[in-house]
């Protein structure tokens, strides 16, 4: 009898696990997954930086100092991640907008300082650089949130700083490729970048610059710039990246 | 207490009994016969095949002819494949060797008996394969073949793959066997990604493309002479289309713009993700690039179509029209727009043969501060109930339906790096097919 009852049950477990199985077939209604809860409300994180002095001769040190709150992760661009608050003595050799991102539950914020680098050398060193060594020390890329492709406000600055370095040299010619992070489809992430691309390109279009300069493409995640995963580099690869095209 | 216990038994047996027949009353051919669970499976027996002469080179394609078949029967999922620890000492290697009671009683207790001799005769190997049904004394062939070939181990994998596909057919509901199927991916080996292809169970890896850029997406066309893919061109994303016949990519249009993840239809039309009009959008055209014309028109993006393999009426695809990427149906005229997923981040939909069924990867929790898991999964069309196919295994994309819709090919991190898997479409008997470098997009032909 004890046998018996054991094949039966071991019969009905093995019946209900291929209905389980088969669920998708028969059409049997399960009731869908209920919607993720949402997430206690976290303070949004605040974020402030500061550059001392902020005009300096090339080779000066300046004073870079940040404070955030309520950010579990922080970072400098070219600097990379950082603790909370904090300074670090930087000292450029041009002008330079250091650009602060401090993400937590509830949100990010982002913070900017600029310091200007003047010199007679400098001047100098202008003239005589070539139009591609310019266009690199001022060009600068645009970077996205995570899944879109709209220019966040915090970049319109830059980015209007761009169109009056092309304005300003209008045989130049460019390509913007558009690039993801690593996570998600291949073939999505490209599509992704050609959106990114091309809200780039308009909104140089719209700030006066010709079309016919500016050619597009996407990488999508194909060519990344940081090949860690975490934040801080998924926001380094998540860009508008400008190209000088002779 | 003991009667009610067996009420319970009772009533979940006939549930079961009810859920079987309401199954095999819908007649969907992979459930009903290969990875059906509850289903019982044919027990079959695969003796080792024997030398029919004493050649030097016998043993080594014998080897080669014993391991091949063995594994195609035992990926098949249709079989209760008898272990050969069961098997008695005289196997036989003809039909008047075969002791019908020894196979059909326990330990081996097999209905059916695959067994059959190997032999090289200057240059070329001789193969006799037969399939007995070894209950049946009175009329036991169900199958008897007999292959020849140059006496290569090519040859001997060749001939073992018609064998077991000849066996499945015959036993597995007539729907022919996959032995004999490629499978086409992206490898990055060389440094660059380049499209590969390889046999089904992952033998015989050779690139087809040495183009030197990014080579994404193929796509195999359903008669096999083409295989359609993405490349990037001076000018950005183009398709490119292989040519079977010429051995060589072959010209195609260029559209401009970003033009990517083809598809075929199973009347040879191809369906891409194309942004020469702006955003990307789906595209329809004949095989050719001819008579292209837009299907959708929103900021999308829309990316990776797949079309019903069945009626070549319905396309789905992956939209980023609401934010986070979803997958969606409409006809192929790109009326009837229908969102199948609801929520996290869907993508690389793939519909099956039977045209009932789409597969496609989804980390159904996405977002800020969730974990992420993407896994793939399996959703009936016309109810959008679905079911988790792969578990707590890293990164899963790009799953793709085998021929005869009881396997699935995808790309998994869960080894470290991304390889090529395969898997029965339940989920089970998992396989690596792939592990130089990096392999990804596998495409499994249509025959």
């Amino acid at each position: 009898m004890r046998i018996k009852k054991l094949s039966l049950q071991r019969s009905g477990l093995a019946i209900s696990l291929g209905a389980l199985m088969l669920l998708g077939a028969c059409g049997k209604k399960v009731a869908p997954p209920p919607p993720p809860a949402p997430p206690p409300e976290a303070p949004a994180p605040t974020a402030s930086l500061s550059a001392t002095p902020n005009a300096v001769d090339p080779g000066q040190p300046v004073i870079l100092a940040w404070q955030t709150t309520g950010a579990t992760d922080v970072s400098i661009d070219s600097i990379g991640p950082v603790d909370p608050s904090g300074q670090k003595q930087v000292t450029p050799t041009d002008s330079t907008t250091y650009h602060l991102i401090a993400k937590g539950a509830g949100g990010s914020q982002e913070a900017t300082a600029r310091v200007t680098v003047n010199s007679n050398q400098g001047m100098q060193s202008t003239s005589n650089a070539t139009e591609e060594q310019l266009f690199a020390q001022n060009v600068k890329d645009v970077y996205f949130d995570y899944d879109k492709y709209d220019i966040r406000a915090s970049d319109q600055g830059s980015l209007q700083a761009d169109a009056q370095f092309l304005q300003q040299h209008s045989n130049i010619r460019i390509t913007i490729e558009g690039h993801s992070d690593e996570r998600g489809s291949t073939e999505y992430n490209l599509a992704l970048g050609t959106n990114r691309a091309d809200a780039v390109k308009n909104a140089l279009v719209q700030a006066g610059i010709s079309g016919s300069r500016i050619k597009t493409i996407s990488y999508g995640k194909e060519k990344p710039f940081c090949s860690v995963s975490n934040e801080t580099c998924w926001q380094q690869n998540r860009r508008g990246h400008f190209v000088y095209e002779k | 207490m003991s009667n009610s216990v067996r009420a319970i038994y009772r009533a979940s047996l006939i549930f079961g009994l009810l859920f079987l027949l309401a199954v095999s009353s819908s007649a969907q051919d992979w459930i009903r016969t290969g990875t059906g669970l509850g289903v019982e499976r044919v027990r079959l027996a695969a003796a080792d095949f024997k030398g029919s002469n004493s050649d030097a080179k016998n043993p080594e394609l014998l080897k080669t002819f014993n391991d091949v078949l063995w594994n195609d029967l035992d990926n098949a999922g249709i079989f209760d494949l008898v272990s050969k620890s069961f098997y008695p000492l005289q196997e036989p290697g003809q039909p008047s060797e075969v002791n019908f009671s020894v196979w059909s009683t326990p330990p081996p207790n097999t209905s059916m008996l695959a067994f059959g001799n190997l032999g090289v005769a200057s240059g070329k190997v001789t193969v006799q394969g037969w399939l007995y049904d070894v209950k049946n004394t009175a009329s036991p062939q169900v199958l008897g073949k007999q292959y020849a070939d140059n006496a290569t181990s090519e040859a001997v994998r060749v001939i073992a793959h018609r064998f077991a596909d000849e066996i499945i057919f015959r036993l597995g509901g007539g729907i022919a066997g996959i032995a004999e199927t490629k499978i086409y991916f992206v490898s990055e080996r060389t440094g660059h990604k380049e499209i590969w292809v390889m046999d089904y169970d992952g033998a015989n890896q050779q690139p087809l493309t040495k183009l030197g850029g990014i080579s994404l997406s193929p796509r195999i066309s359903p008669d096999g002479s083409r295989l359609a893919f993405s490349s990037v061109t001076k000018n950005g994303w183009e398709i490119m289309m292989y040519s079977f016949d010429l051995n060589r990519v072959v010209s195609f249009p260029r559209f401009g713009g970003m033009n990517l993840s083809p598809s075929w239809s199973p009347d040879g039309k191809l369906a891409i993700s194309s942004s020469r009009n702006g955003y990307p959008n789906i595209f329809v055209m004949d095989g050719s690039g001819g008579n292209s014309h837009r299907l959708t028109n929103d900021q999308g993006p829309d990316v990776s179509p797949t079309w019903n393999r069945k009626t070549g009426s319905q396309i789905a695809f992956v939209s980023g029209r609401t934010g986070l990427p979803q997958i969606y149906t409409m006809e192929s005229d790109g009326t009837n727009v229908q969102r199948m997923t609801d929520q996290g981040y869907a993508v690389s939909p793939n519909w099956a043969p039977n045209g009932q069924f789409l597969t496609f990867s989804w980390m159904r929790k996405y977002g800020p501060g969730e974990p992420g898991s993407n896994d793939l999964y399996l959703m009936d069309i016309a109810s959008k109930q679905w079911v988790q196919l792969t578990h707590d295994s890293g990164r899963n994309d790009f799953p793709c339906w085998s021929p005869d819709g009881r396997h699935i090919v995808f790309q998994s991190h869960r080894s470290g790096g991304d390889q090529i898997w395969s898997m029965l479409a339940d989920g089970s008997n998992v396989k690596q097919l792939t592990f130089k470098g990096s392999n990804t997009q596998p495409n499994w032909s249509w025959k």
